[in-house]
């Protein structure tokens, strides 16, 4: 049994085994996708973040927790209740791994499919069955597809190599996608040449290589963040914020993915100087920082750091 | 059954305007159970209360605040109205790039787009995406909301995808390499070959959510009154290899003997 890298299964989102024809490679997931820049907190006039509670409609009191159920409402006022033990019931079969039974040409994953994305990687000390997957199917191409169990959830993954570390996309399952027909589009017509012509020249005059990320700025968090920075400069509205702990209400960060990886990883390699380990860990969390949006506190040291 | 456009625009790539009209490509197939208090079976409702205090603040009274490390800086509600983007109709093409360019993480909720009156702009610029091979990069504004998108063919069609934005995407080369030493040739020739074994044709339909599907036939059977019998799922155990390329052959030997026996 390889020597689990432990800081790997440990802090993954999920953590299981990749299987390759009779090759076996445990791996954590981690997201590679963050929620959106800026979300904002529900607070009362007075600045107090608010708690969602539900309450009985009937007698407009706070429900405890272990008063709730899950119903499926199958006519007016009528549910079906299913509890946690049923459905866990119905769960597949509760395997770990990702069986890697097909390959396929990249292209033909339709992005149509793509829903979410997570890093797998790799959680032994050994990571040469790993390297060799990515660099074999980042050389010719190709994407594996598998189903999966997460979190009682049964996930189709298309899994892609990219700069050596694997990727799965989760994808949508194919009934949950629309047909043309089914939206009733208007079948096409003659084209008219000379109008695809015209319009072909003027996308030519825009063409570009690559995609650079500058395109895709979220202007509408910028302009949220410049108002938040002018008024807490201001003094304009701040208030105490309670203990983050209380409040934390987000599971993996980005920036618990780097310092893992980044731990985990260096320990493989051979001893460095003290400065110069040093500066691989700053230089990383500022890596860490400029793409972190899902933790505030991380977000707003890079803010003040290029401000 | 056609489906009802959830909005309507005007793509505009320089000089070229085309109306079109935008249906959601995703049918939502969750299910979707409400929560209940489980003496009475009421739904119950969602409130925001100050956990100090106890008291109900009514949703109009609700206000938002940003948190900055220890701070929370609050934003009246005519502050945030005044950042709300421009209304506009437009789909503005700002790029057009390589199919290829844009990566499976950036894709968000695909859309398909309609012809909107003229039929025949439409299908031109869907002729004229599909031959010169391109994704058009567009910024919109749709329901108070910046969107920025993917502008692509689909077969005679046109789709307009939904895209992260910049800091909602962490790219791979941010993350430390994986140290370890790098295959070797025998090892990159047999798993070269083995996933030429498992060579195959993307085939969507193949695949279906049985755990939703299973879950569903189970509420329908309650639905009516039938009592269910359900077992406990059981654990799978994996084997671990030994030598990297012992394994590789072992496993090309396994797929052609599954291929023959086919």
């Amino acid at each position: 049994m390889p020597e689990q890298n432990n800081e790997i299964a440990n802090r993954a989102f999920w953590s299981g085994t990749i299987t390759f024809g009779l090759v076996s490679i445990p791996v954590g997931l981690f997201p590679a996708n963050r929620g959106h820049r800026v979300s904002l907190r529900m607070v009362d006039d007075t600045g107090t973040p608010l708690s969602r509670l539900y309450f009985c409609p009937k007698d407009e009191q706070p429900i405890p927790r272990d008063e709730i159920v899950r119903g499926y409402p199958i006519e007016k006022d009528k549910f079906v209740v299913v509890d946690d033990e049923e459905l866990e019931a119905l769960e597949p079969r509760k395997t770990r791994d990702i069986d890697l039974r097909r390959f396929v040409p990249q292209e033909q994953v339709d992005p149509i499919y793509f829903e979410r994305s997570y890093f797998l990687m790799p959680a032994t000390e050994s990571t040469k069955a790993y390297k060799l997957l990515a660099a074999t199917m980042q050389d010719l191409k190709r994407a594996g597809i598998a189903t999966f169990v997460m979190r009682g959830k049964e996930y189709l993954v298309a899994i892609f190599a990219e700069n050596g570390v694997l990727r799965a996309e989760t994808l949508r399952f194919h009934d949950e996608i629309r047909a043309p027909s089914d939206i009733g589009l208007p079948e096409p017509g003659e084209v008219d040449e000379k109008a695809a012509k015209r319009i072909a020249a003027e996308i030519r005059k825009l063409n570009e290589s690559r995609l650079s990320t500058a395109e895709l700025k979220d202007r509408s968090a910028e302009r949220i963040l410049s108002l938040v920075k002018k008024k807490e400069k201001k003094g304009e509205d701040v208030y105490e914020a309670p203990a983050e702990a209380e409040e934390e209400e987000e599971e993996t960060s980005v920036i618990d993915l780097m310092e893992v990886l980044r731990r985990s990883l260096e320990q493989k390699k051979p001893k460095r100087t003290a400065a110069k380990r040093s500066a691989t860990k700053r230089s990383v969390r500022k890596t860490a920082g400029k793409t972190s949006a899902r933790k505030k506190t991380t977000r707003r040291k890079s803010a003040r750091k290029s401000a | 059954m056609a489906a009802r456009a959830i909005w309507k625009g005007t793509i505009r790539i320089g000089s070229v305007k085309v109306p079109v009209k935008l249906y959601s490509a995703v049918e939502d197939r969750g299910i979707h159970f409400r929560l209940l208090h489980a003496p009475d079976k009421q739904p119950v409702v969602q409130r925001m209360v100050n956990p100090e205090s106890g008291t109900v603040v009514e949703s109009k009274e609700v206000r938002k605040a940003y948190r900055d490390e220890d701070v929370l800086v609050m934003l009246e509600p005519e502050e945030l109205e005044s950042l709300e983007p421009e209304p506009s109709r437009d789909i503005e093409i700002t790029r057009f790039v390589p199919s290829d360019a844009v990566g499976p993480q950036w894709y968000e909720r695909p859309y398909y787009l309609g012809p909107d009156d003229s039929t025949s702009q439409y299908f031109a610029l869907a002729e004229a995406l599909k031959s010169e091979e391109r994704h058009g990069i567009a910024r919109w504004v749709m329901r108070k909301k910046e969107y920025v998108g993917a502008l692509v063919p689909a077969g005679d069609y046109l789709m307009l995808m939904t895209l992260r934005h910049a800091e909602e995407v962490v790219p791979a080369s941010a993350l430390p390499e994986i140290p370890g030493r790098e295959p070797d040739a025998k090892e990159r020739k047999l798993a070269e070959q083995l996933i030429a074994a498992l060579e195959d044709e993307f085939d969507p339909a193949a695949y279906q959510d049985e755990y939703r599907e299973r879950v569903m036939e189970y509420i329908e059977a309650r639905a009516k009154g039938k009592v269910v019998k359900l077992k406990k799922p059981r654990a799978k155990r994996t084997k671990e290899p030994e030598s990297l390329a012992g394994v590789l052959e072992a496993s090309l030997k396994q797929r052609a003997k599954e291929q023959k026996s086919a």
